[in-house]
């Protein structure tokens, strides 16, 4: 009891407030001191099998058929003009999948984020469901859906709205519609979790202060779901680069992208090193966009790394 | 006293004699094929009567092709004693040494087709490469002939080739040039590519497997299509309104192999040359459309005359057909798909 007065003296000086941080920072290195030590396990695994493996591709790719030492397998990308085109094809998926993504799975988080609870939940279903189904079933059923004549196509002609089978299938469409049907849930999930931790005190807040429903939604509900809806584009954008069913079945052929050119490019030659180097290229791609976007949105609106 | 043990010697080298041979029985060896109805047929033709013959066990697996066996070699980890592989990558693995040599004392290699016989690799059945077309829209006045496939203006439709054979799709525009069957190899690579380059704005799609150009065709996706045998047939059968013949067929091989490493060569060797004995291969199209590529096998008497118009390795049928030269394309099959790609993936 009597200690406490002279305690209270103790931290209020200058003296004592030192102390104390040094403390507080002996503390908070031995705490990180701990976590890494609970975390090496983990961080061995990750090297063992991500960055190894990932070193040993990049060291393949700089050996040529006869087994020299060359920059032949990065060579041919300029050399055979289908590299570059499929290289570009495949970003060009990528960015017009995730933009559909967002156009599409925005709205629909939202409106699941407003739902009460058992709709949401019964909702959510209708999300996940697809989202456990094989992507070949899924990608089948959108060909049956369609193709010349397949569904759409039958059901327009029937009404008469068309007269020739619109091309649907077989072709970039084709591609682009399966592809954000599979990739949807990957936007909406996230979204939808980020989007119920907003605290609706802030929105009625803002009410409060005079603000309409457009600009509260402007102002405070969007910028508190950025978080969420970059990690949901980070995910569908590096998941499209590198697709290879959906593209393999609904593109007829004529869509190539890269990991089918890997599958190509790994049979033609008889040197492992020819589809490393694909790997390689596309490893090295997305990391830098990765980087350019979270330079963009700054590290705080990319949940991912929001750890700080 | 040397006699005595002379005799004794002899004596334990005929039981280690009788020994050895039994030893064969027990053996376990694996076998990858390319899966599905082939392999099925493959099993009831080659691999159940071949493990009852030996006494050995006969364990089946599926490969994805060169990749695979490339993968198992240079890794040290070769897991199949035979593997089936197109002729054309039997003939690009054997340039690079993945296989063993095989042992024409124990596989008896008449009636091969010697294009097909070699120190490492032999045939094992073939497919054909066919001209399909529907016949809800061409009726029987469908095209023919590759270079009707390519006339635009006097069969107009839908149409769909192989983008992933390469080799393939490089045979039949040789063909649609108007090219003899027997003038077409050595393939004009060059000159297979113009005619490629003169179809491909007309082509709906280029399928990349079996199944896929079978989808094509099966839902009214193309009206004309070329097609592996196997697939044709099988559509002609479901009742899709189609028609196909072997006339301009591409004959392709495919072919076995024993891995280097192989931990079962010699009952590898015996097995396989069961599989490519006539009595065996007259199995084969008893129950899928690949052919035998053993021409002895008609002579067996085990095929029914009225099948033997409808497998494509029938001698009536060989004549009309283009065999695909393996050996061609392991010298050339790189630069050629590299310069059909950047055609066709645009």
């Amino acid at each position: 009891m009597s200690a406490q007065p002279a305690l209270m003296e103790e931290i209020g000086s200058a003296a004592g407030r030192e102390l104390n941080t040094q403390g507080l920072h002996a503390d908070a290195r031995r705490e990180s001191l701990r976590l890494l030590a609970l975390l090496s396990p983990s961080l061995l695994l990750v090297f063992a099998i991500i960055i190894v493996p990932i070193g040993w591709l990049f060291w393949l790719s700089l050996f040529d058929e006869a087994g020299g030492f060359s920059a032949a397998n990065y060579a041919r990308f300029f050399e055979q003009a289908s590299y570059i085109k499929t290289f570009i094809t495949t970003f060009k998926v990528a960015f017009i999948v995730t933009g559909a993504c967002v156009l599409l799975g925005y709205p629909l988080a939202y409106m699941l984020s407003q739902l009460p609870r058992r709709a949401a939940s019964i909702c959510l279903i209708f999300v996940i469901l697809p989202f456990w189904t094989s992507v070949l079933v899924r990608t089948y059923a959108w060909l049956v859906i369609l193709q010349r004549k397949g569904l759409i196509n039958s059901w327009l002609i029937d009404l008469g709205i068309i007269s020739q089978p619109l091309s649907l299938a077989n072709n970039f469409s084709g591609v682009v519609i399966g592809m954000t049907h599979i990739l949807l849930p990957f936007l909406v999930l996230p979204l939808y979790a980020s989007m119920k931790t907003i605290d609706t005190d802030c929105l009625r807040a803002g009410m409060n202060l005079g603000a309409g429903p457009t600009a509260t939604f402007r102002q405070i509900f969007f910028p508190l779901s950025l978080p969420g809806l970059a990690s949901g584009v980070v995910i569908v954008f590096v998941l499209c680069l590198g697709f290879f069913v959906t593209p393999a079945l609904m593109g007829g052929g004529k869509v190539i992208m890269w990991a089918m050119r890997m599958e190509q490019t790994t049979s033609l030659y008889s040197n492992w090193g020819a589809g490393a180097a694909l790997g390689v290229v596309l490893l090295v791609v997305t990391l830098a966009l990765l980087g350019l976007f979270q330079w963009l949105l700054g590290a705080r609106a990319t949940g991912v790394w929001s750890s700080r | 006293m040397n006699r005595t043990r002379s005799v004794s010697i002899a004596a334990m080298a005929g039981l280690m004699a009788s020994l050895a041979a039994p030893a064969m029985a027990g053996d376990t060896i694996t076998v990858a094929s390319w899966g599905g109805t082939y392999q099925e047929a493959q099993t009831k033709a080659f691999f159940k009567p071949t493990a009852d013959a030996l006494g050995i066990t006969i364990k089946e697996d599926t490969t994805n092709g060169l990749d695979d066996v490339r993968l198992q070699v240079t890794g040290n980890a070769v897991k199949w004693d035979i593997t089936e592989l197109g002729a054309d990558e039997c003939a690009r693995g054997s340039k690079e040494g993945l296989f063993e040599k095989l042992d024409y004392g124990i596989i008896d290699k008449s009636g091969i087709n010697p294009k097909l016989v070699h120190d490492d690799w032999v045939g094992i059945s073939y497919t054909s490469v066919v001209l399909i077309y529907r016949t809800d829209v061409f009726g029987d006045k469908g095209p023919k002939t590759w270079a009707d496939f390519w006339n635009v203006e006097k069969f107009p439709g839908r149409r769909a080739l192989s983008g992933s054979q390469a080799t393939e799709t490089l045979s039949v525009a040789a063909l649609a040039l108007g090219l003899p069957i027997d003038k077409v190899y050595p393939v004009d690579v060059d000159g297979a590519l113009k005619s490629v380059d003169k179809i491909r704005g007309h082509v709906d799609a280029w399928w990349t497997s079996g199944a896929q150009a079978m989808q094509l065709v099966k839902d009214g996706e193309v009206d004309m299509a070329s097609i592996w045998n196997g697939r044709a047939g099988t559509l002609k059968k479901e009742g899709a309104p189609v028609s196909f013949s072997f006339d301009q067929g591409v004959l392709t091989a495919d072919c076995m192999v024993i891995p280097k490493g192989a931990k079962n060569k010699e009952a590898a060797m015996k097995a396989l040359a069961m599989f490519v004995s006539p009595q065996l291969q007259a199995n084969l199209p008893l129950y899928v459309d690949n052919g035998p590529v053993n021409e002895k096998a008609f002579e067996t008497g085990k095929i029914p005359q009225d099948r033997i118009k409808d497998i494509n390795s029938a001698p009536e049928n060989v004549k009309k057909q283009v065999l695909q030269d393996a050996e061609f394309w392991r010298d050339n099959l790189v630069e050629a798909t590299e310069k059909f790609n950047n055609l066709v993936q645009q």
